[in-house]
């Protein structure tokens, strides 16, 4: 960073957020805000049912209601785009199965909420009772609902052209396997478990919606959608509708978070901007909540199995995984490449030689699983620590000693995993050295054995998570050996105006994380100008028409360090107009809190606000040089940044009613170099309630028809501030040499850490009771009956 | 999530909503605090064609103390019962229980009158006014009746209450006696699992989310009322009951919790 000692500046201050006043004061505007005169309104006929041929539909009864003006089938809106399919922009193998995955169903649906008619209105509300007023006559067919039946003998099929449910096998081993034979062979220590990953609903305050208004004229087409990625979307739309991109222009206007949720291609999107197109009308579409259950992606979704090999002292040889994942019924924009995500990571923090991952992923007749917050590293995360848990019991010592027995050190930096991938810093065992004192580990472990000795109904458990993950996504050519459909870079452009104001146009689309705030405090102290006086412009394609969006914890890593680029080179050419000016040698002049000085010579000086000026007269540049000053950076990370951590959960758990009080939480992560710390925080607390959510209260169930059971918040538990546990956060430091500020991302960090903390912490407060594993989400009456099953049956 | 089309009206007076009802039939329905109702709607699990909105009827806004009783209007809200001191004088169970009602938004729009109208097994209010003994007061195009709690819950939501009577009053005895409340739930806000009242030192017992109404816990009452302990009388919590299944329980769950929390609530409620 170009901060000096004299400059205390900006960046590590905790500085309040400057999106928040128009955010809590209405002010902002969100996609069903936008006011549209005379629009199309939408309204989706989903299907009622997990698998069945579409008989008929009749849209009599809505036709009959005032302001419904057509009701339109899969195959009323075949001409808008054929056979052109929902894309999915990571084929994982050559002989990936990817059935065509149309906007409007035809012939068949296959999942609860897959659209089957759309109803054009003049009002939401019009739309909503015709969409409800629509008739559909199902066939019904047998439905495929959980992960293991579909690969079970004689399973239904879901899809009846292919021959069966799998839609790809993808594994990474490498020449290794006698290797990991032999260490199994050999192993003093083997642990082999089975854990399941639920199916996650995301949840984000605002759902889905988007607006598409064309411009007959000329042809063009502007798509508003709350989206996590205007630019990709507005390359998928070009390429599913054959709109020239010319003629295209993606907008995100303030959106209410995502949590990759919001990282896809809908259907509605395409639909909104083809029907659109062919009235010469807007057409928009809102998204409810209800809908949202079943209608947009869902999360997670595996059954999980990890063997690790240990020798006598616990120190792992060899991890093996096989997971069986589930897509849903189609596969949406990186549905595929998910498990991959985790595919990395299932050795977790350590040292471990010998590596083996497998994944088979199936279509089942649910909602089509994608990207929700952390995206594999999750599920690879709570496979290995609960695994490491249950080898600390096998060999005798504390889940702290079997991590620190096998931690990646500290001086083995950069550090090749057995995975392939090259990680960048860290500290892992002072990281959870920090943890544990803050912790009180031995203080909880002393209260634990009390109330053991004592018969007490109230347990204390102490559950760990260390955790590393791979973010800033992505280094373009590893992508490519992935064969993901796009790069993995991000762009800037940093402009600073005649009045010396500055301008930073950044790809990556904010939804709530603050880099309106970030990037105005890294481009404040790198120029030597206020934070208030840099405005950030954002999620327009025809504003920043470069970019590839907001996923996978790669704002900082990657957009921020384009941004930090982009800005070093307008102070490049600052610095020649300056050394022009100054009579002096570019080499002599140092630049600090906004002025560039002679070295030695301290009344030699001039303040960037009179290069500014200067850049745009352009009355006396330096022969050759064009005015104004500003610069663009499009910037391919040379790799992934490693964030990682150790939490600590404390539960209390009421024995009599199998009731989990999460008591404490204490969270140690090292995200290299903190811009916003406040801001960090944030991100922190709200990925710990999230992966604690996956813990004890989110679950989407389904019943053996393929309806899904908890469809509303009501049932599907949302944690609230209510249920957050007491946050307790320490940081530690290693800067990440693979970008310049020595940044690594924090927003997927606390969901990937928690929910292992959580049910490790569950599991200890009742090993002496003779339970080993609970199941997620760890409800009371699942713990009460774990109690139950290791007493020898049911109270 | 938009309900269907509904027709819209205000009720100047009882009298007037009274009218109303008369008026629209069975196709209309009262509308007070709306939270429960309104979530429904937009769901369309229910589709009234007129809501005959009594939320601005002041006048049914009161707790009263006097006489042994506590008299409560219908359109009294949760955070007001939460918050009096005559209450918490006079009902201290009523006023606990009204604090553990949803959240606070809920807490201040909900009624006392909507809630036992409603007549959800799963609420925390209405078994509260089951265990202290309460009466309800309706009024309907004849005049008004009392009620006695424990012959107002007829089935899951569904009530004696007619389609032309409405609630105006909930009268419950002053003193709560040896009391407890025992709510059981995975979420704050949540609707308990299963609930317990405890009431008069155990001679008003009565479940929350065991049945398809809430429920006198008579089993548990009997066995107190014959010298048995807290202890034994709690093993009576769930005899002969028939609780539902859903996601968060099963009956066989629901049926242990009911005892647990029943011993809990006893021995809160000082009873040995």
């Amino acid at each position: 960073m170009t901060i000096t000692e004299d400059a205390p500046g900006h960046v590590g201050s905790r500085r309040l957020r400057k999106e928040d006043p128009a955010l809590l004061t209405g002010e902002a505007k969100f996609i069903d805000d936008l006011a549209l005169p005379g629009a199309i309104w939408v309204g989706m006929v989903r299907s009622t049912e997990a698998h069945a041929n579409i008989v008929g539909i009749d849209g009599s009864a809505a036709l009959a209601i005032d302001g419904v003006n057509e009701v339109l089938s899969g195959e009323d809106l075949a001409p808008l785009w054929g056979e052109g399919a929902l894309p999915c922009a990571w084929p994982v193998t050559p002989d990936m199965k990817n059935p065509a995955h149309l906007p409007v169903a035809r012939g068949t649906a296959k999942y609860v909420g897959d659209a089957v008619a759309v109803v054009l209105a003049d009002s939401r509300y019009a739309a909503a009772d015709g969409a409800a007023a629509v008739v559909v006559d199902y066939e019904p067919l047998p439905a495929v609902v959980e992960i293991e039946d579909a690969v079970a003998d004689g399973a239904p099929l879901v899809h009846a052209d292919l021959d069966s449910n799998e839609c790809y096998t993808w594994g990474l081993w490498g020449d290794n396997a006698p290797a990991i034979d032999a260490a199994f062979a050999e192993a003093a220590h083997v642990v082999s478990e089975r854990y399941l990953q639920q199916r996650l609903i995301p949840a984000p305050m605002e759902p889905r919606g988007c607006a598409a208004v064309p411009s007959p004229a000329g042809g063009e087409l502007t798509l508003y959608s709350a989206t996590q990625i205007p630019h990709i979307l507005k390359v998928m739309t070009a390429v599913v509708l054959g709109i020239p991109e010319n003629k295209l222009r993606v907008v995100a206007p303030s959106v209410g978070g995502g949590f990759g949720c919001k990282l896809n291609v809908y259907a509605e999107e395409i639909l909104c901007s083809a029907l659109a197109m062919q009235r010469g009308a807007p057409v928009r579409w809102t998204e409810g909540r209800a809908e949202a259950a079943v209608s947009t992606i869902q999360g997670r979704g595996q059954v999980q199995h990890i063997e690790l090999a240990a020798d006598a002292d616990g120190k792992v040889t060899a991890v093996r995984v096989k997971l069986l994942a589930d897509m849903g019924a189609y596969l949406q924009l990186v549905t595929p490449g998910v498990p991959l995500l985790g595919g990395f990571l299932y050795h977790g923090c350590y040292d471990i030689p010998n590596y083996m991952f497998e994944c088979t992923s199936v279509f089942t007749n649910r909602t089509p699983t994608d990207a929700y917050r952390g995206a594999g590293r999750p599920e690879a995360t709570y496979a290995v620590e609960r695994a490491m848990d249950s080898l600390a019991v096998s060999v005798g010592v504390s889940p702290e000693e079997i991590r620190a027995r096998n931690f990646i050190g500290a001086d083995a930096f950069p550090y090749t995993s057995a995975a392939g991938l090259i990680f960048d810093s860290g500290d892992y065992q002072t990281v959870l050295d920090k943890a544990v004192a803050l912790a009180d580990v031995d203080g909880r472990r002393s209260d634990q054995a009390q109330r053991r000795a004592s018969g007490s109904s109230k347990r204390i458990g102490v559950g760990f998570s260390s955790y590393v993950e791979m973010c800033g996504l992505a280094p373009s050519r590893v992508l490519a050996s992935l064969d993901y459909g796009a790069g993995g870079w991000e762009a800037a452009t940093v402009r600073i105006s005649p009045t010396c104001k500055v301008q930073v146009v950044t790809g990556s689309t904010p939804h709530g994380q603050g880099h309106e705030t970030c990037w105005s405090m890294i481009v404040a102290d790198q120029l030597g100008v206020d934070p208030d006086d840099v405005e950030v412009l954002h999620s327009d394609t025809a504003v920043s028409p470069t970019g590839l969006d907001t996923y996978g914890s790669r704002s900082l890593a990657v957009g921020g360090t384009a941004v930090y680029m982009a800005t070093e080179k307008v102070i490049d050419k600052a610095r020649a107009i300056a050394a022009h000016q100054l009579e002096a040698s570019e080499d002599d002049l140092e630049f600090s809190g906004g002025v560039f000085r002679v070295r030695g010579t301290p009344e030699a000086e001039v303040p960037l606000a009179g290069i500014a000026f200067a850049a745009f007269t352009a009355h006396d540049l330096p022969d050759g040089m064009e005015p104004n000053l500003e610069a663009h950076v499009t910037y391919d990370p040379p790799n992934f940044t490693f964030p990682n951590g150790t939490h600590i959960a404390v539960v209390e758990v009421d024995t009599d009613t199998g009731d989990v009080d999460l008591i404490d939480y204490v969270a140690v992560d090292d995200c290299g170099v903190q811009i916003n710390p406040l801001v960090v925080e944030g991100q922190v607390h709200g990925g710990i309630l999230q992966g604690a959510a996956q813990a004890l209260y989110e679950d989407a169930v389904y019943n053996s028809d393929g309806q899904l059971v908890s469809a509303n918040l009501g049932d599907y538990l949302v944690p609230s501030a209510a249920e957050a546990p007491r946050f307790r956060l320490d940081s530690h430091v290693t800067p990440s040499p693979t970008n310049p500020m020595g940044v690594k991302g924090v927003g997927e960090a606390g969901t990937i850490a928690a929910a292992p903390a959580v049910i490790n912490a569950v599991v200890d407060a009742l090993r002496d009771l003779g339970v080993t594993d609970v199941d997620m989400p760890a409800s009371p009456q699942t713990v009460w009956r774990a109690i139950a099953d290791a007493q020898g049956g049911a109270s | 999530m938009i309900p269907a089309a509904f027709d819209y009206e205000v009720a100047e007076s009882a009298d007037h909503a009274i009218s109303l009802l008369g008026e629209h039939g069975d196709d209309a329905k009262l509308l007070a605090g709306g939270h429960s109702l309104i979530p429904m709607m937009r769901y369309r699990l229910a589709t009234p064609s007129v809501l005959v909105d009594v939320g601005r009827l002041d006048d049914l806004r009161y707790i009263r103390t006097g006489n042994g009783t506590v008299s409560i209007g219908a359109l009294t809200r949760h955070s007001e019962l939460e918050h009096s001191a005559a209450l918490a004088e006079a009902c201290p169970m009523l006023a606990s229980v009204a604090a553990l009602v949803g959240d606070p938004a809920v807490r201040h729009r909900g009624t006392l009158g909507g809630t036992i109208a409603h007549a959800d097994p799963a609420s925390d209010l209405p078994a509260a006014v089951l265990a202290l003994g309460g009466t309800i007061v309706a009024q309907g195009p004849g005049g008004s009746r009392e009620i006695a709690a424990t012959d107002f819950f007829t089935g899951y939501f569904e009530s004696v209450l007619a389609d032309d009577e409405m609630i105006t009053e909930v009268r419950v005895p002053a003193g709560s006696g040896g009391w407890n409340y025992q709510k059981f739930n995975r979420r704050a806000q949540d609707w308990a699992i299963v609930g317990v009242a405890v009431a008069g030192g155990g001679s008003g017992v009565s479940l929350v989310n065991m049945g398809s109404t809430p429920i006198r816990a008579s089993g548990v009452e009997a066995a107190l009322a014959g010298g048995a302990s807290a202890a034994e009388a709690a093993a009576a919590a769930a005899d002969g009951l028939d609780p539902p299944d859903d996601l968060n329980a099963d009956a066989e769950y629901r049926s242990h919790l009911a005892r647990v929390l029943t011993e809990r609530a006893l021995n809160a409620a000082g009873v040995a």
